[in-house]
């Protein structure tokens, strides 16, 4: 802050030099407090805003990490007054949902952003495409719960990991389209028409040459997406509903750990409250990595100031 | 860029187009020309690149028929209520699935205050940590800091849920409730009893989720204003603080009001924290400190339980009630940004 005080005598010094014009000693005062009251505020209101994050973190690792063992990744849960329960099946089910749901949003999310990027750019049609992708994202992660639950579970008649899946991947389809499409527009054009001039097809050009130079952008959004839906919940209420078994088939109800959390939280009994902290430092150690991974990616050369 | 990826095929109209015309081809180059045998022996990619094109295109329109079919589900399963309520499905402040009368005022009032509560409290701390990261904060930290606001909003909704019950909520019944009884009991928003859970808990938890998106979006908004609006402000003498206020904010002033928009839509639907903590009740009170639900919580808390279809018709009908509100005020937010980062409309003041 020694620079700070610094500048506000500058200002000091400015408007002293047009005392004669309007400013009154009074006014100058004012000016400077109201300038540090400002500077405080904006301060005050930064560490107020990390203030629950840091709780959260301590917490988390606080109360998780006691809970956390062999057991932990390896077990079943156990009936509530046995000791040595654990998540593996919620680990296993988080795992075949986000797979399923990868497989469903990241080809076509990239291939939207193919679509803005390359053929649309500028078009009505594609900036209403980007326009709705971006309302998209915004939609509450449990309307498209109950919507996939009318799409496919009630037909059904079941809930199913399939259903799980596809209500997550559509959660992923605009944010994998909308970074890849960032993404391919800061590829070069000479890139682009290098390929073209050599003669390979335009198709084989914008897949082998132009998203490959993107990739790393591109993935960085995939990774966006994944954690952001690696810790849903509410679509996943109605869709995968939760498995206390083993299960890995896709048309019977699988576990996810944020379910499990979910369920362990309300529960009224201390043994399931530790699992579910425990499941929760899992949970975030998993997207912090993702994030972070992203982060270390989008900071590195071509890709500066992408995000 | 359409008419330059368009090039390459150029040469290979003309080249039909000429027999066609019964000319001799001159202009066209010897077909014994290496390159030009060894691309036709590679066979014509139009079609190969017609089908990329139409599949790209039909991955694009998906996003269109997300919508429509999202859409189109909750109206088709929601049905009996519509037909049997009508517009008083809104207006009706019952709800007793027992008898199969739905009203889903509680809700509506639930979601609002929620969500007043978390924007009086979220809105000044993200401009504030706005300001600070783009205007004031030394070089060195602001990547650090930008990095964790953006880590409050990796945080999975249901972890906030578990902190908000374990830690949150005894905070608040312990130190913070008891104080603003005393001080804004005379309101009437905050009397008791007080268990905790409730309306302001929930509120209180959803400011922390909306505070990244908030302040991201505002940071976004306050770097695309000029440096010159910046410079020109200083040179008249104008400290840091008048520089923000009459450079920066004000130019920016739509952008911020898209971005508490935005953050307002994020809190209308936020479900799993706020089912967690809110105590699940469907009555309105005026008491924050009382419980309530929101239309989100209430879809989490009760759906599953709904076996008879009007119950599950009702509860469909709230989730296309939220489909629709937050589909406005994202779209009504993103215009109020792009007018702004596009740099448009911006300098009007």
């Amino acid at each position: 802050m020694g620079g700070d005080a610094g500048r506000a005598g500058e200002g000091e010094l400015m408007s002293g030099a047009a005392v004669s014009l309007r400013a009154s000693a009074l006014n100058r005062r004012w000016r400077w407090v109201a300038n540090h009251m400002a500077t405080w505020l904006a301060v005050g209101a930064t560490l107020l805003v990390i203030a629950p994050l840091v709780a959260i973190f301590v917490d988390l690792v606080y109360k998780g990490a006691v809970s956390l063992n062999w057991n932990f990744f390896t077990k079943l849960p156990v009936p509530v007054g046995e000791k040595g329960g654990g998540m593996a099946n919620a680990i296993v089910g988080s795992g075949v949902l986000l797979g399923l749901a990868s497989a469903m949003g990241v080809p076509i999310g990239i291939a939207a952003g193919i679509y803005l990027s390359e053929y649309g750019r500028g078009t009505k049609l594609s900036i209403l495409v980007r326009f709705t992708a971006d309302v998209l994202n915004g939609v509450p992660s449990i309307v498209m719960g109950i919507a996939v639950y009318a799409l496919i579970v009630a037909p059904m008649k079941g809930f199913s990991a399939f259903a799980g899946g596809v209500a997550l991947g559509i959660m992923m389809i605009p944010t994998v389209a909308r970074t890849t499409e960032e993404m391919l527009l800061m590829v070069p054009h000479s890139i682009r028409e290098a390929a073209l001039g050599l003669g390979v097809p335009n198709w084989r050009s914008m897949l082998s040459i132009t998203l490959k130079t993107a990739l790393p952008g591109v993935i960085t959004g995939c990774m966006l997406a994944f954690a952001r839906v690696a810790g849903e919940t509410a679509p996943l209420l109605f869709t995968a509903f939760g498995n206390n078994f083993w299960s890995t088939a896709l048309n019977q109800p699988i576990e996810a750990l944020p379910l499990q959390i979910y369920v362990y939280a309300l529960s009224p009994y201390d043994e399931w409250h530790r699992l579910a902290w425990a499941g929760s430092l899992v949970l975030i150690a998993l997207i912090v990595l993702a994030v972070s991974l992203v982060r270390y990616v989008t900071t590195r050369g071509a890709l500066k100031g992408a995000r | 860029m359409n008419l330059r990826i368009q090039e390459p095929r150029a040469p290979r109209n003309t080249d039909v187009a000429l027999p066609a015309g019964g000319i001799v081809s001159v202009a066209v180059p010897a077909p014994t020309s290496p390159i030009r045998s060894y691309l036709q022996s590679r066979g014509n990619s139009s079609m190969a690149d017609s089908t990329f094109r139409w599949l790209m295109l039909l991955c694009a329109l998906s996003i269109f028929a997300i919508v429509a079919l999202i859409a189109t589900e909750l109206v088709t399963h929601s049905q009996i209520t519509l037909a049997k309520f009508g517009w008083k499905f809104f207006v009706g402040s019952a709800w007793d699935p027992v008898n199969n009368n739905f009203g889903a005022l509680p809700f509506i009032y639930g979601t609002i205050m929620t969500s007043i509560v978390a924007l009086v409290i979220a809105v000044p701390l993200a401009v504030g940590v706005a300001v600070f990261l783009t205007e004031m904060c030394p070089k060195a930290l602001r990547g650090g800091l930008s990095f964790l606001t953006e880590l409050l909003a990796a945080i999975p909704s249901v972890v906030y849920g578990l902190w908000a019950i374990f830690v949150l909520v005894p905070l608040l019944r312990t130190y913070i409730n008891p104080f603003l009884i005393d001080v804004l009991g005379w309101t009437g928003l905050f009397v008791r009893p007080d268990f905790g859970i409730g309306m302001f808990a929930a509120g209180v938890i959803l400011a922390i989720m909306i505070l990244p998106i908030i302040s991201s979006l505002t940071r976004e908004v306050m770097s695309a204003v000029p440096h010159t609006q910046r410079e020109a402000v200083l040179a008249l003498g104008a400290t840091r603080w008048e520089m923000i206020r009459m450079g920066v904010l004000r130019n920016a002033r739509i952008g911020i009001v898209g971005s508490i928009i935005l953050g307002l839509g994020r809190a209308l639907g936020e479900t799993m924290a706020v089912a967690m903590v809110i105590g699940s009740s469907p009555t309105i009170s005026k008491s924050l400190l009382a419980p309530a639900a929101t239309m989100a919580s209430v879809i989490a808390n009760e759906f599953a339980e709904a076996s008879d279809d009007t119950y599950r018709s009702a509860l469909i009908e709230i989730g296309l009630a939220l489909f629709l509100v937050t589909i406005v005020v994202n779209i009504l937010a993103r215009l109020l940004v792009w007018a702004v980062t596009r740099g448009a409309p911006a300098r009007v003041s």
